[in-house]
């Protein structure tokens, strides 16, 4: 973008025009989508629910380094492998200024298991809550859970009374009439909602009776959010100064925003590991015409797959640097990472030598499964990638498509691709969640023959698993670690499936990629690996 | 005369049955909207549930019966990603994108009729060869580039006008207005020119072209022999002349500005229709693509009818004929 630069004199009579600048404590950010619902337990996406969690809390909440903070709950404690016992805070107040207890986490427990709810798996359908007086809270499992408040940041406690009062149902995408939750909240956190127009403008304002007031470094008494689609205008929006925040900031236009005396980038590396995904599943490779057979299948194959991508040249070229590579399926900072695991090294020799041993020295074809706007130049790295596979002759045929058409592709039971890009992060930050979803064998019950075709609608583990990965030993640790509550004996379990699936080459990790934020200078935010932002942590001068 | 209304109210109809079965035929490769509307991690039985649900199963004539059906009712059925009724997503849009066509529409009227004027009276002059090289940029750069150049020389490095969004409005209750306030004014004048560029050096052109036309024919040389004021003959007797023609296609396009602003509404964050239909797609929201594709048909048809029936009471001829 070639850098416009007027007279002097141009300048001084623009700026006498300029507008005014709005109140200091006024926060104006931009990201690239609307949050899909005021109702918190309609969408679960990263935006959404990281946007609610500035108006409704859990029990929990997650710090700006991730770790586990009390928050409607002061402090909660293990009475047996399966019985928890939650202490809730008492001078909470809703925004309506209902007080706050237990029979609220009843009716939440309830509501976020009940219809098209997207957080059923926050709460196991068989587990018990009870309401032991006003402000205790037991939760009963079958099964020992030494996690199960892991992924409860984002399950936000509802009113029983305002629900039942404004005619709240259980969640429902398919409803012909438009929830009272969709447009209106009645949270407990800092900020409350003024006013709302999808896709155009929502507004908030400092909740006066929130409990936590004084305990976090925000001055901000006003948030302006606007949905800007558009990359350019986001970035142009910031430059002007017309935004505080905008987010993401695309990489080439990260050096503009550093280089503008009013902007400023705030980046880290996220949570998300970015990864291919190899169909081990189908008899016959898509797109590759052999039929009845499946070269990724074998494991030399899918090594020589692994050792033929360049990934420094991708983090140099494409991701200018702004990208961690990664060895294992879970980033740092989620429980169960070790920097132990190496990724196998660049080596086109060796791909060439491992695809001839394995019967293919000629290579072969495939589909290859790719977004353009889901991640971060995702469309870029996927060219790059089929350039690099096409190296040691493999023809990955590589199919760029939107969201929408690329996720119809890949989603069982189609599963119509031979290698797809797709990124992960385990909600729980654990390494158990991205065991269970994406390295168990994708199967209707225990004692159903693996890879039954029938079955795919009725599929229990390995939700995310869409390419068929399968080891039953995995299966077994993993079921072992969902129950374990000694931590060392845990965490030994994790490093061992993480040995044995890197051993599979199970996926190929690629990386975590660096989110990029925008700010105006002046103003503070606490950039998280998860990409939430959390108002809590925002200041802005005055 | 009522006949020919009737005939064109059928033909009307027709035409908005066809583009929305059309539209209900192509939604079929935009992608699934069932994927888009929960998290990966919702389970297949899930999924098929609310598939079921929202009778994506039936097959393809039963669905599209059943939205005719509800459309008629004035019933289009609730957005599937916001879960509000799409006829009052619409009409909460709708403001924002007439108010910008009509003020595009205005600047290339105004700009543009005077700058065919004189590029057509004096066509040899540097000044006409200035509005001819303008114009071409005009019809030739994308919409999006000269937006992105309007916000990054005015927005970002003058920073005389906001590079997004409305600016304050004023709620009347049935419509709400930016044309009320400062800052409304303020913020549509950057869009506005995006839009009307284009709009603009077509207008010129036309009256460029109609105007060298016009300066040919017998009545001017009779009004110059006669020894009529300059002036009089320009803009008396050659521009009113060259105006009706001028008029019949800038009404029309001004049903394509209000349908196809979407660029420009993506450009500037502009809180229209066309952004309304832009983030449908990526989202595969079927309810609000469909209705929007139908109101832009019935925009366009409306548009046309009222040609057509000014026409009629215009030319004698056409009503001898109808009857």
């Amino acid at each position: 973008m070639p850098n416009i630069r007027l007279s002097s004199v141009f300048l001084a009579s623009a700026l006498a025009l300029s507008p005014a600048a709005s109140g200091a404590e006024t926060l104006r950010f931009a990201s690239q989508g609307d949050i899909g619902s005021m109702d918190p337990y309609v969408v679960e996406e990263v935006f959404t629910s990281g946007f609610l969690g500035n108006i409704y809390e859990g029990l929990v909440r997650r710090a700006p380094d991730l770790s586990i903070q009390p928050a409607l709950a002061e402090s909660w404690e293990l009475l047996s492998p399966t019985h928890w016992r939650f202490h809730l805070r008492k001078d909470v107040t809703f925004h309506d200024g209902t007080p706050f207890n237990a029979d609220d986490v009843i009716y939440s427990a309830d509501r976020v298991r009940a219809g098209a709810s997207d957080f059923k798996n926050r709460l196991p359908s068989d587990a018990k809550v009870v309401a032991v007086d006003d402000y205790t809270v037991d939760f009963i499992t079958t099964e020992p859970n030494p996690i199960l408040h892991y992924t409860w940041a984002n399950w936000y406690i509802m009113n029983r009374d305002w629900a039942e009062a404004n005619g709240v149902g259980d969640a429902d995408k398919a409803a012909s009439e438009e929830s009272y939750a969709t447009l209106h909240e009645n949270g407990t956190g800092p900020f409350q909602l003024v006013s709302r127009a999808p896709g155009v403008k929502t507004t908030l304002s400092r909740y006066d009776g929130w409990w936590g007031e004084g305990s976090v470094p925000t001055n901000v008494t006003e948030v302006e959010y606007t949905p800007v689609p558009n990359a350019a205008t986001r970035v142009a929006a910031l430059l002007s100064g017309q935004l505080d925040v905008v987010f993401p900031v695309p990489v080439q236009d990260i050096a503009r925003v550093e280089a503008a005396p009013s902007g400023k980038i705030e980046a880290g590396p996220e949570v998300r590991t970015m990864y291919l995904t190899m169909n081990q599943w189908r008899d016959t490779l898509p797109g590759s015409g052999l039929e009845g057979k499946n070269p990724l299948k074998d494991r030399r194959v899918r090594e020589a797959m692994y050792r033929a991508i360049d990934l420094e040249t991708i983090h140099a070229r494409i991701l200018r640097g702004r990208a961690t590579p990664a060895a294992l399926m879970v980033a740092p900072g989620v429980n169960g990472y070790s920097d132990s695991f190496k990724r196998y090294e660049y080596d086109p020799d060796r791909s060439k030598e491992l695809l001839a041993e394995a019967g293919y020295p000629d290579g072969f074809t495939f589909t290859f499964q790719c977004s353009n706007n889901m991640y971060v130049n995702d469309e870029a790295i996927c060219l790059a990638v089929s350039n690099m596979l096409a190296k040691v002759g493999i023809d990955a045929k590589a199919n760029v498509q939107a969201k929408a058409q690329y996720l119809e592709a890949i989603l069982s039971p189609n599963m119509d691709f031979g290698l797809a890009m797709l990124g992960t992060t385990p909600a729980s930050l654990d390494s158990h969640i991205a065991l269970y979803s994406l390295h168990m064998c994708p199967r209707a019950d225990e004692n159903s023959a693996v890879w039954a075709p029938d079955d795919l609608a009725k599929i229990v583990a390995g939700k995310s698993n869409f390419a068929g990965y399968c080891n039953p030993e995995i299966d077994r640790l993993a079921n072992e670690i969902l129950i374990e509550t000694d931590e060392d004996k845990r965490n030994a379990l994790i490093n061992e499936a993480w040995t044995i699936t890197t051993d599979d080459v199970a996926y190929i990790p690629l990386h975590q990629s660096w989110g990029a934020w925008g700010v105006r200078e002046g103003v503070g935010v606490e950039v998280r690996a998860d990409n939430i932002f959390d108002w809590r942590y925002v200041t802005v001068a005055e | 005369m009522i006949r020919f209304l009737i005939e064109r109210l059928f033909q009307a109809a027709v035409v908005l049955i066809v583009v929305a079965l059309l539209a209900f035929v192509m939604f079929r490769f935009a992608g699934d909207p069932v994927a888009q509307m929960v998290s990966l991690d919702t389970t297949a039985e899930d999924r098929a549930a609310l598939r079921e649900a929202m009778g994506l199963n039936n097959s393809l004539p039963v669905q599209f019966g059943q939205f005719v059906l509800r459309a008629v009712q004035g019933d289009f059925g609730l957005s599937y990603q916001m879960g509000q009724p799409v006829a009052t997503l619409l009409a909460e849009r709708l403001p924002a994108s007439i108010e910008l066509s009509l003020v595009a529409f205005g600047i290339a009227l105004i700009v543009g009729i005077p700058m065919g004027v004189y590029s057509g009276l004096y066509p040899e002059s540097w000044l006409s060869r200035a509005f001819l090289i303008l114009s071409l940029a005009g019809i030739s750069l994308p919409t999006f580039f000269i937006g992105i150049m309007l916000i990054l020389i005015f927005g970002v490095e003058l920073n005389l006008f906001p590079t997004f969004g409305r600016g304050e409005t004023v709620d009347l209750g049935w419509w709400t207005t930016g044309l009320l306030t400062g800052s409304g004014w303020h913020s549509i004048i950057l869009p506005a020119c995006t839009l009307g560029l284009f709009q603009m050096t077509f207008i010129m052109r036309l009256v460029r072209a109609e105007i060298l036309d016009v300066m040919r024919t017998d009545y001017i040389k009779f009004a110059r022999a006669r020894g009529i004021a300059k002036g009089r003959i320009n803009y008396g007797h050659a521009l009113k002349n060259t105006l009706v023609p001028v008029l019949t296609i800038a009404g029309l396009q001004l049903g394509s500005i209000i349908a196809f602003g979407i660029v420009t509404e993506s450009v500037f964050q502009w809180p229209g229709i066309g952004l309304l239909f832009i983030q449908a797609i990526s989202t595969v929201d079927i309810p609000v693509m469909s209705t929007y594709l139908l109101l832009v048909a019935l925009i366009f048809v409306s548009i046309n009818l009222i040609v057509d029936l000014l026409y009629l009471l215009v030319d004698p001829r056409l009503r001898v004929r109808s009857r």
